[in-house]
């Protein structure tokens, strides 16, 4: 064990989480029951961590339980949380191999004081518990469960690591390997999902489900039954043989599936998983430290870390954004257009801020299309149980179709999602302006188009800003809120406003080509195309980027933007950087064909050429290896990237991978791109010089 | 509209039953006591939860009323902490609840309001009770006195102090010397400690949780107020601090505390149907104003007044429970009834000079007392519960057991 002075030097600025044993008398216990609190002093919205003063803590709190002779050791947290996991603050810190081993050990030496106590031990779980938080739980013999705990989960997969206290070789021992896979990987890498209370209940996670009104008492109580033998506690058998099988391959499937095999923790739990079989702790928890302390010295580790502080943190306080105050409030918004785009505009303004929303277009017919969507849409969340029926009242009643743009006379947010042409733009807006007050911000959904431009005729262009969503708009976390030359602050301030209303996280960005993430993309799937017309095949090229574990290939990529889309903006890019954008003539046939997509899926989902569409390209004479490949999309990404913050249009690297993060789901151990361009040698090949400095999305040097 | 009804011919009331009553501990009001960090209504919502606990024979939506009483109705003693305390039990939403402030006799009043609706047909089944978190709420916290109360002389300035009232009664009664209420107070936590050991008090205690940011969460099990082993000749020492060389301390009156009780109440038909067990059966109960200078008077005439009211005499009542805001005031009552200092048949249990007084919700501790004596008890018909009221007021509940064996 670390002793108080080592763990305060390993990690000084620690929100220590002081553990605090008293003795309680219950009712049907003639010894006392040693109650363990965990509480870092601070409300709710500072959940309890875990660092290395917080476990020395946790220890003497254990020794002062096993010294007072107790008939049961419980633990327990301040209210609304049990405790959240490792201190990630102090993960970042790990300068050495021999630091990291530490972190892991002493988390195994002192929960393993529970598992391993000739006193009953429990776990009152009182509220949100996570990573660490489970594990020290499931380190107990038994557990209570408060019915309004928060979160309930193992996140660290998703963070790129792995439940590396006890958790690989607890939880498949408790409540059999399938389920465990569900809650390590399947969970995890479905975005961080969470389990409801009565879900963890029926997995077996927790022995028993109370009240949280009466939490503690009913846990005491159960605990005075189970230690007299009133309540016994059934263990499920396990399957260690077939059953045990068919959940390793199933956690194959996600990880391979998800990850593509590039986040290292996510192999390590593999591994982990098939070695709890044997349940033997001994050897779980010394592979357990092991692998821990080599994940943690890990760059993709590290980046995880980052990117989940970028999109904690960063994304919750865009850089850049003008002082909230001098955002004006939003009662009334207008939406111009009433195609599918703009429907779903419709329904997300409707639902988060609750304020009428009027849809216009050219004609009647698309008006109330448009407006059948989204109250059909409201009508479906209603049958979901999403909405109450008073709720699907309420946003029916708010959202309503017009010709006549002299309906957003009152409206102060308009967005427009028209047709991808400047002209069309312009018009639109100045229409718009003959009616609205001086200050309404006008907003375009444009995806590549001169926001400046689209504002110069207008009377009032300090009130127009870009605000761009991406597909689909309702569930794509990312929002790109475009300053144009003579945006004025208030409008900008407004325009974030209403974005985190939204619930989305927004990023400053300049009115430059296709912002952030298209001109990114645009970018990548360009040098991908350029390979095949050079004659690389299509398997190559579309395989080449697989190392990198992104959510699909480019190929399928181009298929769910839209081929004629993405064709457009290439074109767009093309006109203002030539060099380095190119327009593809094999796209342009392509697209002229009618086709969207270069494979076909058989019945069996085997993946193959659509012959249409090899008849119609014409390949080049000098085809790629999949790492020439690989190399070029690398180098054009980061020459880009460099150009990009050159321009200024954004402020820092930072807000490049958080785009990437959130707006084209770019993998955490990715850390959106940067960090992956320094630590693959990318950045220093094309620029001499790394994006971030040592020690931000990697190990410290 | 529909025609009016016609005249109402003479209703029948309907008999009333305590069915049971529950209490969280009492802890001492302050920084130090049990639930210096422990909410008020979280208090009252242990208790009620406990009622629907121990009587899963009650459908939770057949309750048709929660009324819970408290003298300060701020914080989390306000919000209408009868309707609040249900939603946050658990009750059904569909269950409604109001709160009630007769000061001390908050719960009492509780009792009597809903046992009256119960009689009159509008409720089957009610959950009455009160609490008091003079921690979180001293006594007095808020108030803002008409101005007209001193300039009008409508009362003296010592009546809005208890313990200069209890003074008070001290001067109009010289009988009753500070001696006997010493001797008094020592026989309450003798009383109190004795039933305790016994096992008389103790099953009728919710356990709580206590919440404390530096020990840590505990769990209250037993009251925090009582002092066994106290003596007469400690108390003798006390410091008077109502008035110089005065006769009211802090061992002969009960202290500040935190507490919630709370009990069901139903139709004596609603209870049969149910299969709850009926503890008592209301007889009647009256409520009287005195003067508030000396407001420990109160129990006199209000339990004359309910005698009277309901054909009985104090030589029916078998059993007393009194509250003991302070020895004198129970001296008072027992004098003016020709009772014994030490008359058996009250407080057996010890009183609130040992288990506390958390002002409001004290109503329901009598009767949930007075209901467990009557099961051991069968030689008794009628008891009463009692107490006085600050602002100078008695209340009286008169109670009849449901064991009584008719006299063999």
């Amino acid at each position: 064990m670390l002793t108080h002075e080592q763990a305060a030097k390993a990690f000084p600025d620690e929100v220590v989480t002081k553990a605090v044993t008293r003795l309680v008398r219950v009712a049907g216990l003639a010894k006392p029951v040693a109650l363990i609190t965990i509480d870092n002093g601070h409300d709710h919205t500072r959940p309890s961590t875990f660092g290395p003063q917080s476990l020395v803590s946790l220890n003497a709190a254990f020794d002062a339980a096993v010294a007072a002779q107790p008939s049961a050791i419980a633990v327990t947290g301040k209210p609304f949380i049990f405790a959240v996991g490792a201190d990630l603050s102090g993960v970042e810190q790990v300068a050495d191999r021999s630091s990291a081993v530490d972190i892991a050990q002493t988390g195994h030496d002192v929960f393993r004081r529970f598992t391993e106590s000739p006193v009953p031990t429990f776990a009152f779980v009182n509220g949100a518990v996570l990573g660490g938080g489970l594990e020290l739980a499931l380190s107990c013999h038994y557990r209570t469960l408060s019915d309004n705990t928060a979160a309930i989960a193992l996140p660290e997969v998703f963070l790129g690591l792995f439940p590396g206290w006890g958790g690989t070789q607890l939880l498949p021992n408790l409540i059999g390997p399938d389920a465990a896979v569900t809650v390590i990987f399947e969970n995890a890498l479905s975005q961080n999902r969470m389990l409801k209370p009565a879900q963890a209940a029926e997995l077996g996670i927790t022995d028993v489900l109370l009240g949280s009104a009466d939490f503690i008492e009913r846990s005491l109580a159960w605990a005075s039954d189970v230690v007299n033998g009133v309540v016994s506690v059934p263990r499920k058998e396990i399957d260690r043989g077939a059953g045990w099988n068919t959940a390793v391959e199933r956690a194959k499937g996600i990880v391979h599936g998800r990850t593509k095999g590039a986040s290292p923790g996510a192999l390590k739990a593999l591994e982990l998983l098939e070695l709890a079989r044997a349940n033997d702790l001994d050897a779980g928890y010394a592979a357990e430290t092991e692998a821990l302390a080599d994940v943690l010295m890990t760059d993709p580790l590290r980046a995880g870390l980052y990117s989940f502080t970028l999109v904690q943190k960063r994304a919750k306080r865009p850089a850049g954004a003008p002082d909230k105050s001098l955002a004006r409030p939003v009662t009334k918004v207008g939406v111009v257009g009433a195609g599918l785009m703009a429907s779903q505009m419709a329904l997300l303004f409707v639902r988060q801020l609750k304020v009428p929303v009027v849809l216009t277009d050219i004609d009647q017919a698309r008006v109330d299309k448009g407006v059948a969507y989204v109250h059909d849409e409201i009508d479906k969340l209603g049958a979901r149980g999403r909405l109450s029926p008073d709720g699907v009242n309420r946003l029916t009643a708010l959202v309503s179709g017009s010709l006549d743009k002299a309906a957003f006379a009152d409206a102060d947010f308009v967005i427009e999602a028209v047709f991808e042409e400047l002209g069309v733009k312009q018009k639109v807006f100045a229409e718009v302006e003959a009616h609205v007050s001086a200050e309404c911000v006008l907003a375009t959904n444009t995806s590549s188009l001169s926001i400046t431009e689209m504002a110069a005729g207008l009377a009032h262009p300090e009130r127009v800003v870009g605000f761009h969503f991406f597909n689909p708009v309702a569930v794509m976390p990312l929002l790109e809120v475009v300053r144009a030359e003579r945006t004025d602050d208030a409008t900008l301030a407004t325009a974030f406003a209403v974005g985190k209303a939204l619930r989305k996280s927004s990023v400053l960005v300049k009115d430059a080509p296709a912002f952030v993430v298209n001109r990114l993309l645009t970018r990548f799937m360009g040098e991908v195309v350029r390979a095949i017309d050079e004659g690389t095949p299509f398997e190559v090229a579309d395989r080449a980027t697989e190392p990198l574990g992104l959510p699909m290939s480019p190929l399928v990529l181009l298929q769910l933007v839209g081929a004629p889309v993405a064709l457009h903006v290439a074109e767009t890019m093309h006109r203002a950087y030539p060099d380095r954008f190119g327009v593809s003539e094999n796209m342009r046939r392509f697209v002229a064909a009618g086709k969207n997509a270069v494979w076909t899926w058989d019945s069996a989902g085997n993946q193959s050429v659509d012959p249409e569409v090899a008849a119609l390209w014409q390949f080049g004479p000098n085809p790629l290896t999949a790492q020439e490949v690989l190399d070029r999309v690398l180098d054009a990404m980061a020459e880009e990237i460099r150009i990009m913050l050159d321009e200024g249009v954004v402020a820092e690297a930072q807000d490049i991978d958080l785009c990437l993060l959130l707006g084209a789901g770019w993998p955490f151990w990715l850390g959106g791109v940067t960090p992956y361009l320094d630590r693959a040698g990318v950045s220093e090949r094309v620029h001499g010089k790394p994006f971030l400095a040592p020690g931000v999305a990697s190990v410290p040097a | 509209m529909a025609a009016p009804a016609a005249p109402a011919a003479a209703r029948a009331a309907r008999e009333v039953v305590f069915v049971d009553g529950v209490r969280t501990p009492f802890g001492k009001a302050g920084p130090k006591g049990v639930y210096a960090e422990t909410r008020a209504d979280d208090l009252i919502v242990k208790v009620i939860r406990e009622l629907l606990r121990r009587h899963p024979e009650l459908p939770p939506e057949r309750v048709d009323e929660v009324a819970v009483a408290a003298t300060t109705q701020i914080g989390d003693q306000g919000l209408t902490i009868g309707r609040t305390a249900a939603l946050l039990a658990g009750l059904p939403k569909s269950v409604p609840g109001f709160a009630v402030d007769r000061m001390c006799a908050g719960a009492m009043t509780a009792v009597t309001t809903t046992a009256s609706g119960i009689a009159f047909g509008a409720y089957d089944v009610v959950i009455a009770g009160g609490v008091e978190h003079m921690g979180r709420h001293p006594m007095g916290e808020g108030v803002d006195p008409n101005p007209r109360i001193i300039a009008d002389k409508l009362v003296d300035p010592t009546a809005l102090v208890m313990g200069q009232t209890a003074e008070n009664v001290h001067d109009r009664f010289p009988a009753l010397t500070k001696q006997r209420c010493d001797a008094y107070a020592a026989r309450s936590q003798e009383k109190f400690a004795d039933a305790v050991k016994a096992g008389k008090i103790g099953p009728e205690l919710v356990p709580v949780a206590t919440r404390s940011a530096e020990l840590g969460w505990g769990l209250a099990t037993e009251d925090e107020p009582p002092r066994p082993g106290t003596t007469v000749e400690a108390l003798a020492g006390l410091k008077t601090p109502f008035r110089p060389h005065g006769r009211v301390t802090a061992g002969n009156a009960a202290g500040l505390n935190d507490g919630a009780t709370g009990c069901v109440l139903a139709a004596e038909e609603t209870a049969r149907e149910l299969g709850l067990p009926i503890g008592m059966r209301l007889v009647g109960y009256a409520f009287v104003g005195v003067e508030p200078e000396v407001m420990g008077i109160g129990p006199v005439p209000a339990t004359e007044k309910a005698l009277a009211r309901f054909g009985l005499s104090i030589s029916d009542i078998g059993l007393f429970e009194l509250n003991e805001a302070f020895a004198v005031q129970v001296l008072a009552f027992l004098d003016h009834f020709g009772l014994a200092d030490d008359d058996p048949r009250v407080n057996v249990w010890g009183g609130a000079i040992a288990c506390g007084h958390p002002l409001a919700s004290s109503g329901v501790r009598l009767m949930t007392q007075l209901s467990r004596q009557f099961a051991e008890r069968p030689d008794v018909r009628y008891g009463i519960t009692a107490m006085c009221v600050g602002i100078g007021m008695g209340g009286t509940v008169i109670w009849e057991n449901p064991n009584w064996d008719g006299g063999k």
